[in-house]
C-alpha cells in the first residue's frame, strides 16, 4: 500500500516537472527549428541569425538593457492575461487597454504640473484607471449580462484605438504637424540609468507588479475568491463567493496591469503619446507570456525576458543577418501552438507511460 | 440620389470581404469550433492570392490558391484545437501572429523591399448587361469584380446549406450538442474539421478580394482587422448566412460613409466614430440591445469520445 503511494506520488512530480518546464524548453528549441528552415528556405545562415540574435541580447550591458526594455511591457501584458486567467477569463483586450491608458499617461503627463513625487505616481494610477475601466466594462458586460469577454474585449481593442487616434488628432495634439501629443513634464518621466540606454525606472514598476500580483493571488482573501471562481464558478458560488463581482475585479485588474505597459510606454520611451496606426503587439505577445510562464508570475518574468530577447534580436537579424524580423512572429505562434497543445503532449505521454508499466507487468 | 448610389455600390465593395469572411465564421462556430482565426486566415488569402497572380498572371489561379491556402491554414486551427484540445482562442491568436509573421516574412523575402507588393493582374471589372443601364439600380449593383457577385450568390449558397441539407443539419447538431450527435452516429470530429476548413476557404476569397479583387496588390496587414469585424457580423447576424449579410452591408456602408466624408473633407462625425460603429453595434447586440444573440450551446467546447 504504502509502495504504491510512494509511486503515485513520483509520477505527480513528473508531471509537473514536464508540464512546467519541460514542454517551455521544447517548444521554444521546436519553434527555433522551424524558424530556421525558413530563413534556410530563403537562402539565409540560420546559424549567423541566431549567433546574431544571442549578440545583440546579451552582449555587453547596453544590448543587455535594451533587451530589459523589451521585457518590461511583456510582464505587465503578461501578468494582465495570467491574472483573467486565474479567474476563468481570456482578455485579449490588452492592446486597447494598453492604448486608453497611453493616452490617459501622456495627458496626465503633459497637461499637469506638479512635484515629481505626486506626478509620477498620479500619472500611474491615471493610466491604471484607464486600463481598468477598458478591461472593467467587458468583465460588467460579462457578469451581468453574459457577454463573452473574448468578443467584447476584441471590439473594445479597436474602439480604443480608434478613440486613441481621434483624441491625438484632435484634443490632445501638440501644436505643429506630427501627429503626437506634446512631450509629458520631466516630473513625469521615469529616470534612465546610462546615457545610450532607454532602460528607466519601469523595469522596477514591472518587478513590482509581479511581486504584488503574486502576494494578492495567493495571500489575500481576493486572489483566493477569484482563483476559486476560475477553478469552478459553480462551486464558489456555493460557498458563497460572489462570481460576478470577482469577474468585473479580475477584469479590472487585468486591464490596470496591461495599462501599466502603456503608462511605461509614455513615462520611460516615447515621453509622448504618438497617434497608432495600428496595434503594437504587446497585449497579444502577453497572452504568448502568459501561457508559456504557467500563468505564474515567476514564469512570467522568464517569458518576458524571453520574448524581450527575441524582439530585440528580430531587428539586428534584420540588419546584419538579412533574415526578415517576421520570423519572429512565425517562432511565437509555434511557441503558442505547442504550449497551448500540452494537453496532447500529456495524454501522449501518459499513453507512453501506461505501455511501460504493462510491459513491466508482463516481465 | 447619385451620392446615395454611391455610397451604397462603394458599401457593397467594402461588404464583399467581410461576407466571405463572415460565412467561414458561421460554418466554424455552428460546428463548435470559435474561429478568431479569421483575420490572419484573410491575409494568408490575401498574400497568396497576389503572389499567384504575380508569377502566373492569372488572378483566378490567384482566387484558387488563396482558397487553398486558407484551407491548408485553418487546417493547422482544425487539429490544433480538434485533436489536441488547445484551447481555440489560444490557437486563433496563434494563427493571426503565425499569418502576419509568414505574409511580411516572404513578402520581405521576395520582393526585398517592405510595405507592398508590386502591382500585379486583378480580376478586374465585370458590368453586367440590361442592369447596368438602368440607372440607379445599375450604378449600385453593376461594374463591380466578379468577387462581388459570388459573395452574394455565396450568402444565398450557405443559407441552402445550412438549412436545407443533412450536412447542415448535422453541423448544428454537432455545434449544439456534440455528445447527442455522436449518438445517433454523426462524426463530430470529421464534420468540425469540414467546417473550419470551409471558414479558412471562404475567409481565403475574403482575403483575394481585397489584393486582386478591389484592389491589385498586397500590402502588409493589409487585412487590418477586417477578419475581427467579420466576427462581429457573424455575431449581429446571429450566426445566419441572411443575418450576417446585412450585417456586412451595414458595416460596409459606415465605411463607406467614412471614406466620404474623408474626401469630401464633411467633418460632422470624425472619421475615427465611423470606424468604431460595426465595433460598438455588434457590443449592443451582444449585451441583448437589439434582439437576443446567442451562440451556438458547444461552440468552444471541445470534444472527446473517450472522456
Amino acid at each position: 500500500m504504502k509502495e504504491v503511494k510512494g509511486f503515485e506520488w513520483r509520477k505527480a512530480i513528473n508531471f509537473q516537472l514536464l508540464g512546467n518546464l519541460v514542454v517551455p524548453i521544447i517548444a521554444v528549441i521546436f519553434a527555433m527549428v522551424i524558424g530556421a528552415i525558413f530563413m534556410v528556405s530563403i537562402g539565409a545562415n540560420p546559424f549567423e541569425a541566431y549567433w546574431v540574435l544571442v549578440k545583440s541580447s546579451f552582449g555587453g550591458t547596453r544590448n543587455i538593457f535594451e533587451t530589459l526594455v523589451n521585457a518590461t511591457p511583456l510582464i505587465f501584458t503578461g501578468l494582465s492575461v495570467a491574472f483573467a486567467f486565474r479567474c476563468g477569463l481570456f482578455n485579449i483586450g490588452g492592446e486597447g487597454q494598453f492604448l486608453v491608458a497611453y493616452i490617459t499617461a501622456a495627458w496626465v503627463g503633459a497637461f499637469f504640473n506638479m512635484p515629481m513625487w505626486i506626478h509620477i505616481p498620479l500619472t500611474l494610477l491615471a493610466a491604471m484607471l484607464a486600463g481598468a475601466i477598458w478591461g472593467g466594462i467587458p468583465g460588467l458586460l460579462k457578469a451581468k449580462l453574459g457577454v463573452h469577454e473574448v468578443i467584447s474585449t476584441i471590439m473594445f481593442n479597436y474602439i480604443g484605438l480608434y478613440l486613441v487616434n481621434l483624441l491625438i488628432r484632435t484634443v490632445l495634439m501638440a501644436p505643429g504637424t506630427l501627429p503626437a501629443t506634446p512631450k509629458i513634464a520631466k516630473t513625469a518621466q521615469f529616470a534612465r540609468f546610462i546615457r545610450g540606454s532607454r532602460l528607466n525606472w519601469s523595469i522596477f514598476v514591472a518587478a513590482l507588479a509581479a511581486l504584488i500580483i503574486y502576494w494578492i493571488l495567493w495571500k489575500t482573501t481576493i486572489g483566493y475568491e477569484v482563483r476559486a471562481v476560475g477553478l469552478n464558478p459553480f462551486a464558489a458560488e456555493y460557498g458563497g463567493i460572489s462570481v460576478a463581482r470577482n469577474i468585473i475585479l479580475a477584469m479590472a485588474i487585468s486591464g490596470a496591469l496591461s495599462g501599466l505597459a502603456g503608462a511605461s510606454q509614455v513615462m520611460g520611451l516615447e515621453l509622448r503619446a504618438l497617434q497608432p496606426f495600428g496595434f503594437i503587439g504587446h497585449g497579444f505577445t502577453g497572452i504568448a507570456v502568459a501561457l508559456l510562464g504557467k500563468n505564474h508570475p515567476v514564469g512570467i518574468i522568464l517569458g518576458a525576458l524571453l520574448f524581450g530577447t527575441l524582439q530585440r534580436g528580430a531587428n539586428m537579424m534584420q540588419s546584419i543577418a538579412g533574415v526578415p524580423k517576421e520570423v519572429i512572429h512565425i517562432i511565437q505562434a509555434i511557441i503558442i501552438f505547442f504550449v497551448a497543445s500540452d494537453y496532447a503532449v500529456r495524454k501522449i505521454y501518459r499513453k507512453i507511460k501506461a505501455k511501460q508499466a504493462k510491459r513491466e507487468v508482463n516481465e | 440620389m447619385d451620392v446615395i448610389a454611391l455610397i451604397l455600390a462603394s458599401g457593397l465593395r467594402s461588404a464583399t470581404p467581410l461576407m466571405y469572411a463572415a460565412i467561414g465564421g458561421i460554418f466554424s462556430e455552428r460546428s463548435g469550433v470559435v474561429n478568431i482565426a479569421l483575420e490572419g486566415i484573410m491575409l494568408t488569402g490575401a498574400f497568396t492570392a497576389m503572389l499567384a497572380s504575380y508569377y502566373t498572371g492569372s488572378p483566378w489561379l490567384g482566387v484558387l490558391i488563396a482558397m487553398i491556402a486558407g484551407g491548408l491554414i485553418s487546417l493547422i486551427h482544425a487539429f490544433v484545437s480538434i485533436e489536441f484540445r488547445a484551447n481555440q482562442v489560444v490557437s486563433g491568436v496563434a494563427i493571426n501572429l503565425l499569418a502576419s509573421g509568414l505574409t511580411s516574412f516572404f513578402l520581405r523575402a521576395i520582393f526585398k523591399h517592405a510595405g507592398q507588393s508590386p502591382s500585379v493582374n486583378s480580376l478586374g471589372k465585370l458590368p453586367i448587361p440590361i442592369i447596368k443601364d438602368i440607372p440607379f439600380i445599375g450604378t449600385i449593383l453593376s461594374g463591380h469584380s466578379p468577387l462581388v457577385y459570388l459573395a452574394l450568390l455565396s450568402i444565398v449558397l450557405a443559407h441552402f446549406v445550412l438549412f436545407k441539407t443533412t450536412f447542415g443539419l448535422r453541423v448544428r447538431a454537432v455545434g449544439e450538442h456534440p455528445e447527442a450527435a455522436d449518438t445517433v452516429g454523426i462524426n463530430v470530429k470529421k464534420i468540425r474539421y469540414i467546417c473550419v476548413v470551409i471558414s479558412g476557404i471562404m475567409a481565403g476569397i475574403g482575403g483575394a478580394t481585397l489584393s486582386i479583387g478591389l484592389l491589385d496588390l498586397f500590402t502588409e496587414d493589409m487585412t487590418a482587422g477586417r477578419g475581427f469585424i467579420a466576427l462581429a457580423a457573424v455575431i449581429f447576424g446571429k450566426w445566419t448566412p441572411f443575418g450576417a449579410f446585412v450585417a456586412t452591408l451595414l458595416f460596409g456602408i459606415a465605411d463607406a460613409m467614412q471614406m466620404l466624408a474623408q474626401t469630401l473633407q464633411i467633418t460632422f462625425l470624425p472619421r475615427e466614430i465611423w470606424l468604431m460603429l460595426p465595433y460598438i453595434l455588434t457590443l449592443f447586440a451582444l449585451a441583448g440591445f437589439i434582439g437576443r444573440a446567442t451562440p451556438p450551446a458547444a461552440s468552444g467546447q471541445p470534444y472527446d469520445k473517450e472522456d
